[in-house]
C-alpha cells in the first residue's frame, strides 16, 4: 500500500521540462495539505462521536490544547512522551523507505533498554558515570540494531514477510526480557516488582536545562536531522528510495538491495534501541516490564502519519506526545474513558490510510490533470 | 524553571485560601473543603472486578465528604507517564493530596514527584515507604490481603471433596506468595488432609492464560478455584461454567458466580481513605503509614454465597474473630514444599516483618516458583 510513495515524496518531485519548481513547491503543498485534510476529518467523526455520548467536543479539543500545549508544564508532558514516539517512529519510517512495513519497534526498545540495564550491572558505583552511559548507549544501540537486523537478513536471505517477523520477534524480545528480569538479573532487594538492580542515581541521565525533559528529546531529534540527511541528501538514501520504489528496476542499476534491505533494518532498530536505553538511563534506571509501554506501537502510526519523512516525524510525534499528555486531563474533567484517546488515533490512523490515494489526484497539486481533461 | 514558579503560583494560590479561610474562622470542615482536591491514578480500568475497582469502588466514601474533590484517572502505565499524570494533577488542577495505587508507581516516579512538590502529600498503596529515606510528604498505606485469604482456606477447607484447591497466581513474587500459602494454611487449620495446587500465569492481567490455567486445574481434579490475578472474572466465571466452586480476590466476584461463590477476600480501602479524609476535615496531617488486617477493619471477606454450607460459614466466622483479636494464624515451624524448614519459630505475628518478604510455597502447596 504505501510501497510507491517514498519515491513521490517531495524530495524527488516530478521533474517538467518547464515550471519544475512550482511542481515542486506543489508537490509539498500535497504532501502537506492531504494529512492536515485527513487530521481535520478524523478530528470531525471524533466529534460525531462525542455528540453521540453527550459530550462536548468543544471542550474536549480545548482540554486536548491545555493538557499538552496549554501551559509550560503541559508542554514538558507532551515532549517527555514525544522523545521515544520520535525513535520508535524513525524504526518505522526508514526501512518503509525501502518498501518494507516493519513494526517491531516495541521489541527493539525493549530488548535495546534492557541490554542497557544488563550491561551496566557489573559497573554500578564502580565506573564513572559518563564512561557507563557511553557503554550502556553503545550496548542498546547494537543489540536493537542486530534484533531488527534479523529480520531484515530473514528478508534478504529467507524471503520471510518483515511484518509478520517483526512483530513476532517484538513478544520474543520482551519474554527475554522477563525471562532474566524474573530470573537470573532480578534483584534481590526489590521482592515484589521483578527489576534488574538500579543504575543508581549518579548514573541517570539529567534534563536538558531549562525544561523539564531529559536528554533522550535532544538525541530524538538529533536522530531525526541525521536520519534526514542520510535518507533524503546522501546516495544512500537515493538507492533505497530506489529500492523501495522498484526492486527489480533497483538490482538492474546494479544496487545492492538486499545489503540495504538488511542496513536500512539495523538503523532502525538502533532507533528502537535508543529509545530503550533513554527509558533506562533517564526514566527507569532498571529494566523491568514497564519497558514495554507501547511507544513502539504508537510509533508506527507518527511514522504513517509524517509519511516516512524523518523531519516530519518531529511534529507528529509532538502532536501524539500532546494528545497523550492530555489524555489524564480528558478523563478526570470529562470523565471519558482512558480508551477515548486511542479511539481518537485509531480514527486517525484509518483516516490516514484512506487519504493516501488522494495522491496524485487533486487537480489543486496536480496541473497535468487540469490539463488532460480539458 | 518556568515550571517551578508555575508550580508555586499554585501553590501559593492554594495556601493563600487556606490562610484566608482559617483567619475567617470558619469551622474545619468547611475550611478543608475549600482546598481539598485529592488526585487518584490506577493502573488499569476502574471496573475490572479487581484491583482497581477496588480502589474506585472506596474512594466514593471520601467523594461524600463535604467540599473535597476528587480526580481520577485509569489505565496509567508505570512509566514517566504516572509522574506526569501526578504532575497534571497538582499543575492543572491543584491536588494536593495524590493517591497512588500501582507498586510500580512508587520508585522512582512517585518519589521524584515527592520531592519536586514539597508541599504535595503523596499516598502509595503498598508497604514501601520507609522514614529517612523516602520524603516525609510521601507515605504508605496497605490492608494485609493474606487474612482474608487465610479465611477463604478455612472455608476452602470445609468444603472441598476432592482436597485439592487450584490457585491461579501471576507472579511469584512476595505479596502472591503469602496469599497462596495463607490459602493453605487456613484450609488445613479445619481440614488437614487439604492442598493446594498453583499455576503461575506470568503477568498480572493475561486472560487466555487465567482460563487454561483454570481449566487444567479443574482437569487435574480441583473442585473450588482461586487466584490472586489483576482480574479475577476469568478465573471466577470459569469455575462457575465448569460447575465448580470459587473463592474471590480483591473485589467481590458474587455477581459472576451466583451458583459456586463461597466468599472472597476484599480490601476495605475505604477505612483507610476515611482516616485521610477525616484528618483532612480536622485539617491535620495525613498518617505517613496506614496499614492493617482484620484488626483495624482494613480487609473482608465477600459475603457468602450460595456455595459456602452451614460448616464452612461457621468456621469462616470462627477465623475472622480470631484475626480481629490479632490472634496469630501461622503456627510455626512452617516447612516450604521441598521440605526445608523456613520460618522456625512456634509462632509469628500477623504483621511480623520476616513475612513481608515471603519466598517460598508451603508444605501441602503443589507446584513450583523456579
Amino acid at each position: 500500500m504505501m510501497a510507491a510513495d517514498p519515491v513521490s515524496l517531495p524530495s524527488a518531485p516530478p521533474a517538467g521540462a518547464s515550471g519544475a519548481r512550482g511542481l515542486f513547491w506543489l508537490a509539498y503543498a500535497e504532501a502537506l495539505a492531504i494529512p492536515m485534510l485527513a487530521l481535520l476529518v478524523s478530528a470531525l467523526l471524533f466529534s460525531l462521536f462525542l455528540l453521540v455520548l453527550g459530550k462536548s467536543p468543544a471542550q474536549f479539543f480545548q482540554l486536548v490544547w491545555l493538557g499538552g500545549f496549554g501551559t509550560a508544564f503541559s508542554w514538558s508532558n507532551t515532549l517527555l512522551r514525544a522523545a521515544p514516539l520520535m525513535l520508535t517512529a524513525l524504526a518505522v519510517a526508514i526501512p518503509a523507505r525501502l518498501g518494507m512495513t516493519m513494526i517491531g519497534a516495541e521489541g527493539a526498545l525493549v530488548l535495546g533498554g534492557f541490554a542497557a540495564a544488563a550491561i551496566a550491572l557489573p559497573m554500578i558505583g564502580t565506573t564513572d558515570p559518563w564512561l557507563m552511559n557511553a557503554v550502556m548507549l553503545l550496548a542498546a544501540i547494537m543489540i536493537g540494531g542486530l534484533w531488527t537486523g534479523l529480520a531484515g537478513s530473514l528478508r534478504r536471505y529467507r524471503g520471510v514477510n518483515e511484518t509478520i517477523s517483526t512483530l513476532l520477534l517484538s513478544y520474543i524480545a520482551i519474554a527475554i526480557m522477563n525471562f532474566f528480569v524474573e530470573g537470573a538479573l532480578r534483584d534481590p532487594a526489590d521482592p515484589n516488582k521483578p527489576s534488574t538492580r538500579n543504575i543508581g542515581a549518579e548514573a541517570m541521565i539529567g534534563k536538558i536545562p531549562g525544561i523539564d525533559v531529559h536528554w533522550g528529546l535532544a538525541f530524538a531529534i538529533g536522530a531525526c536531522i541525521l536520519l534526514y540527511i542520510l535518507m533524503l541528501r546522501t546516495t544512500f538514501g537515493f538507492a533505497c528510495a530506489v529500492a523501495g520504489g522498484n526492486p527489480r528496476a533497483a538490482l538492474a542499476q546494479g544496487l545492492p538491495v538486499g545489503r540495504l534491505v538488511v542496513i536500512a533494518s539495523m538503523i532502525a532498530g538502533a532507533c528502537a534501541g535508543l529509545a530503550g536505553f533513554f527509558e533506562v538511563a533517564a526514566v527507569h534506571g532498571k529494566a523491568n516490564a514497564s519497558l514495554a509501554a507501547g511507544y513502539g506501537f504508537t510509533g508506527i502510526l507518527v511514522a504513517f502519519l509524517a509519511r516516512h519523512h524523518p523531519l516530519a516525524i518531529i511534529p507528529v510525534a509532538i502532536l501524539f506526545g500532546g494528545i497523550a499528555a492530555a489524555g489524564g486531563i480528558i478523563q478526570r474533567r470529562m470523565g471519558l474513558p482512558d480508551a477515548s484517546v486511542l479511539l481518537l488515533q485509531g480514527l486517525c490512523f484509518v483516516v490516514l490510510l484512506a487519504s493516501e490515494t488522494l495522491y496524485g489526484r487533486l487537480r489543486l497539486f496536480n496541473p497535468a490533470l487540469r490539463t488532460e481533461r480539458t | 524553571m518556568t515550571f517551578e514558579l508555575l508550580s508555586r503560583r499554585a501553590l501559593l494560590k492554594g495556601t493563600a485560601a487556606g490562610v484566608a479561610a482559617a483567619s475567617f474562622g470558619l469551622p474545619n470542615a468547611v475550611r478543608a473543603a475549600t482546598n481539598v482536591t485529592i488526585g487518584i491514578v490506577y493502573v488499569g480500568p476502574k471496573d475490572d472486578f479487581g484491583w482497581n475497582q477496588a480502589h474506585a469502588v472506596s474512594i466514593g466514601a471520601l467523594k461524600a465528604t463535604p467540599g473535597v474533590k476528587i480526580i481520577e484517572e485509569e489505565n496509567v502505565p508505570e512509566t514517566a507517564a504516572v509522574a506526569k499524570s501526578m504532575e497534571s494533577m497538582i499543575n492543572l488542577e491543584g491536588a494536593n493530596l495524590i493517591l497512588a495505587t500501582s507498586f510500580g508507581y512508587f520508585n522512582p516516579f512517585m518519589v521524584d514527584v515527592a520531592k519536586k512538590y514539597p508541599k504535595v502529600t503523596l499516598r502509595h498503596a503498598a508497604p514501601l515507604w520507609e522514614k529517612g529515606k523516602h520524603p516525609d510528604n510521601a507515605g504508605s498505606y496497605f490492608g494485609y490481603l493474606d487474612q482474608a485469604h487465610y479465611v477463604n482456606g478455612v472455608a476452602a477447607g470445609l468444603s472441598t471433596k476432592t482436597n485439592k484447591i487450584g490457585f491461579v497466581a501471576a507472579k511469584p513474587i512476595s505479596s502472591v506468595l503469602r496469599n497462596i500459602n495463607s490459602v493453605l494454611w487456613g484450609a488445613r487449620s479445619v481440614n488437614p488432609n487439604a492442598t493446594l495446587q498453583v499455576i503461575f500465569t506470568g503477568d498480572w492481567a493475561l486472560p487466555v492464560r487465567e482460563a487454561e490455567a483454570a481449566n487444567a486445574l479443574i482437569g487435574a481434579g480441583c473442585d473450588i478455584l482461586t487466584c490472586h490475578v489483576d482480574s479475577p472474572k476469568v478465573v471466577i466465571e470459569t469455575a462457575e461454567r465448569r460447575g465448580i466452586k470459587s473463592l474471590g480476590h480483591n473485589a467481590s466476584q458474587a455477581p459472576l458466580a451466583p451458583k459456586g461463590f463461597i466468599t472472597g477476600a476484599e480490601y476495605k480501602w475505604e477505612t483507610i481513605y476515611k482516616v485521610f479524609a477525616d484528618a483532612i476535615a480536622k485539617g491535620q496531617p495525613v498518617p505517613n503509614v496506614v496499614f492493617g488486617g482484620y484488626d483495624k477493619d482494613m480487609v473482608r471477606n465477600t459475603a457468602f454465597g450460595a456455595g459456602a454450607e452451614e460448616p464452612a460459614r461457621k468456621a469462616a466466622e470462627a477465623a475472622i474473630a480470631d484475626l480481629k483479636a490479632n490472634k496469630p494464624l501461622l503456627k510455626g515451624p512452617v516447612k516450604d514444599n521441598k521440605g526445608n524448614v523456613v520460618l522456625p519459630n512456634a509462632s509469628y505475628d500477623n504483621f511480623d516483618r520476616v513475612l513481608d518478604g515471603m519466598n517460598f510455597l508451603a508444605e501441602g502447596v503443589v507446584g513450583s516458583i523456579t
